[in-house]
């Protein structure tokens, strides 16, 4: 809003020579306008299934409200689900930066969970603050290392991000099932294979006074980095740069290829660490569990975002409170789950339609002048 | 902060306890007159297979007097499942829930029976030991021995003498099931073989066809299956020309000609047994097993393609089961490397507790758990 006010005509012969908005308000403007009146939009084609089906569209609003929202059981639900969320998404907002789509972040997610449980096994008898440290580390390392993959393939052999990313998801999901099924196998876990359940003091615990657990915390710091990195540092305007035209960024001098490292190593070390999360504060071991679509969901979110690492955080509470309310929906209005399902993906169409209102709404709406850069 | 006796984390936990109170009192078991019992699926609740059979069980027991239903589907094995169990016992009273997945099991029941000792937990799979809360408990049921039945069946249905059998992963109830199936089949023709293809988890629909191609172009003739959704199995194997055997619930309804039979399960014999303890203020029993003489799995009705011949041998190994203590898996036995798994003179009813860690197929089984 700063901006809005430092960019307001201080003349009136200024404010004849330039429009009724600057260029940096009208786009913060819009950037929260067009995503929310797509949300709008969305919600109320919903409510229009809903409806077709023969239900109450204000029942289900109300539900969802309640559910994932409405009572201090509700919000901790919502974020419980949006946790493994944050992370997730910033997998897919973070390569998104240098113009690179990578889909692929719960391949980074199964595996950051595999090598947390291996590394945590392998530590067994260590204080927890150690234990906890490695994995964690372990986990960024090989996330990191998986989705970095992706990066360099793109950078060194030309190869496509988005196709690479989704079919090295499917390899990471191989080898997870191979190493619980094999090497890393608990002998005693018979009919559900898993690794050896990690020791007591390496388990991740809740926010206290909250049932939430601290994975919610660390996601919604990982997003304020982020965002603080993108927009507070050069390396971020760096990145910006490259992803706005990667040729003109390497003939300036920026080190393209070694950003596009960096960021598909960060992005895959956010992907992992929402496994080693799931595994040290959900699971308590690694197995067949981890592969719950939290990559996905991720991908999801980041666009409703607009792969802005900020915005992920609202994004995420929202599709977590749809999530937690999906249940409620679910039980009281006896509608399938796919419900939620179809709700998720109006909503992304609706965002992703909204992309082409951009520069066109504020004119249409009589604020900015028509064509205004 | 922490050295206050009166904390935020304590305060809340106080908060909560008194806000409970009412709603422990009204589930008590001894004033229990109505009771909600909350059903939690893995699945879709139509998936044809082992979701649906849970439904199926629960749509069982909906009008009995007193008992209110709520379900919930397409619950992951994460803390998900925490969040569902707590908002049905919070927002809907369920005192008695039933998580149904075998993946729920640990850590996620044991932790919320521990943190809701008033509400009654019974998960399906047979985890449950004396260390865990006394208010959790597990039932199961010993399918095996009808999938034996169905080999049987199979064994005279087959022209090729090469049975396929399209399973999700090499964990003991599916080695039970595959050995159970080829076993009966060979006890029809010793020169039958069941081809086993994993598809290392338990819903690969693309995998599954895959597979069920690939088993008929090596002449397969009858197929059955051990993945928590069916549909596309049979759809593909029965496309292909072949019969098939089904499996968690009936699928004669995708292919009415060419289903021959089934092992199914029959939940509400169970959730009966459940609901009717707990509205009438018994304690229920923590650990529930049975089979087919407990009439907890059943064989679907024979198709129309099922010879005379087929009925009479099936039925009269039923009525030998329906007895007791019928033993499928019995010595002398070699797995399919040629090793001795069964001494001679060994027999392991379906209860023994050594089928419980199988890790071998038998004789007869084209396949590797490996």
């Amino acid at each position: 809003m700063s901006e809005m006010q430092s960019t307001l005509p201080t003349s009136t012969i200024e404010a004849r020579r330039r429009p009724f908005l600057g260029e940096v308000a009208r786009r913060r403007l819009e950037a929260i306008l067009i995503p929310l009146l797509a949300l709008i939009i969305g919600l109320g084609l919903f409510g229009v299934f809903i409806a077709l089906v023969g239900k109450s569209p204000e029942a289900f609003y109300y539900l969802v409200y309640r559910g994932g929202f409405g009572t201090w059981f509700s919000l901790q639900n919502t974020m419980t689900r949006t946790a493994p969320l944050l992370l997730t998404a910033l997998c897919v907002a973070l390569p998104a930066q240098l113009g690179l789509i990578v889909i692929g972040g719960e391949g980074a997610f199964v595996l950051g969970g595999l090598a947390a449980a291996a590394t945590g096994t392998w530590l067994a008898g260590a204080p927890g603050v150690v234990g906890i440290a490695a994995m964690a580390l372990a986990g960024m390392a090989l996330g990191g290392l998986w989705i970095g993959a992706v990066g360099a393939l793109r950078h060194y052999r030309g190869v496509n991000e988005t196709i690479s990313s989704l079919l090295m998801a499917y390899i990471a999901i191989a080898l997870m099932q191979h190493f619980v099924e094999g090497p890393l196998r608990d002998p005693a876990s018979l009919n559900k294979p898993s690794t050896p359940p990690l020791p007591g003091n390496f388990r991740i615990g809740d926010i206290p006074g909250m049932d939430v657990h601290w994975g919610f915390a660390v996601g919604v710091v990982a997003c304020l980095v982020a965002g603080f990195v993108m927009s507070r540092t050069t390396f971020g305007f760096a990145a910006r740069i490259a992803g706005g035209n990667a040729r003109a960024a390497a003939v300036q001098g920026l080190p393209v290829g070694r950003l596009i490292l960096a960021f598909t190593a960060a992005a895959g070390a956010a992907a992992g660490l929402a496994g080693v999360i799931d595994v040290a504060a959900v699971q308590g071991s690694a197995n067949a569990s981890l592969i719950a679509g939290y990559g996905y969901t991720g991908i999801l979110i980041a666009f409703l975002a607009r792969q802005n690492p900020l915005a992920i955080i609202p994004m995420a509470l929202l599709i977590g409170g749809i999530e937690a309310a999906g249940g409620l929906v679910q039980r009281r209005m006896d509608l399938p789950d796919a419900t939620v399902l179809v709700l998720q993906g109006i909503l992304f169409v609706a965002i992703l339609v909204s992309e082409t209102l951009s520069g066109r709404l504020l004119p249409a709406l009589g604020l900015t002048r028509k064509g205004a850069p | 902060m922490t050295m206050l006796p009166l904390n935020r984390r304590r305060f809340l936990m106080a908060g909560a306890a008194l806000g409970a109170s009412p709603l422990l009192m009204r589930v008590s078991p001894a004033a229990a007159a109505s009771l909600t019992a909350g059903f939690i699926y893995v699945g879709p609740r139509d998936d044809f297979g082992y979701n649906q059979s849970h439904a199926e069980g629960a749509a069982a027991i909906k009008d009995m007097a007193g008992l209110t239903i709520t379900e919930e589907e397409n619950v992951a094995e994460s803390d998900a499942v925490v969040k569902t169990m707590e908002s049905m016992i919070q927002l809907d009273g369920a005192s008695l829930l039933f998580p149904t997945s075998f993946g729920y099991y640990k850590p996620f029941v044991v932790d919320t029976a521990k943190q809701y000792p008033d509400v009654e937990f019974r998960h399906c799979g047979g985890l449950w030991t004396p260390k865990d809360p006394k208010n959790a408990g597990s039932y199961f049921g010993y399918i095996g021995t009808a999938q034996y039945i169905c080999g049987i069946v199979a064994g005279h249905m087959t022209k090729s003498k090469r049975l396929g059998f399209v399973a999700a992963k090499p964990i003991p109830q599916v080695l039970m099931n595959i050995n159970a199936y080829t076993l009966g089949a060979r006890s029809v023709d010793p020169s039958i073989k069941t081809q086993v293809i994993f598809t290392g988890d338990w819903a690969m629909p693309v995998k599954e066809a895959e597979a069920v191609n690939a088993l008929v172009d090596q002449g397969a003739d009858v197929l059955t299956c051990h993945v928590d959704s069916p549909k596309v199995f049979v759809q593909t194997a029965t496309g292909r020309g072949a019969f098939v055997s089904g499996y968690h619930t009936s699928q004669a309804p995708l292919a009415p000609q060419k289903y021959l039979t089934g092992a199914e399960w029959h939940w509400a014999t169970v959730y009966k047994m459940f609901a009717e303890k707990a509205l009438a203020g018994q304690p229920l029993p923590n650990f529930v097993r049975g089979g087919l003489a407990e009439d907890f799995v059943k064989i679907s009705p024979y198709g129309p393609a099922v010879t005379e011949a087929a009925r009479k041998q099936a039925d009269a190994v039923k009525a030998e089961v329906m007895k007791g203590g019928y033993a499928v898996i019995k010595g002398p036995l070699k797995d399919n490397k040629g090793n001795t798994v069964v001494a001679a003179g060994k027999a392991y009813p379906e209860t023994a507790i050594e089928l419980e860690t199988m890790d071998y197929l038998v004789e007869g089984v084209i396949g590797s758990t490996s």
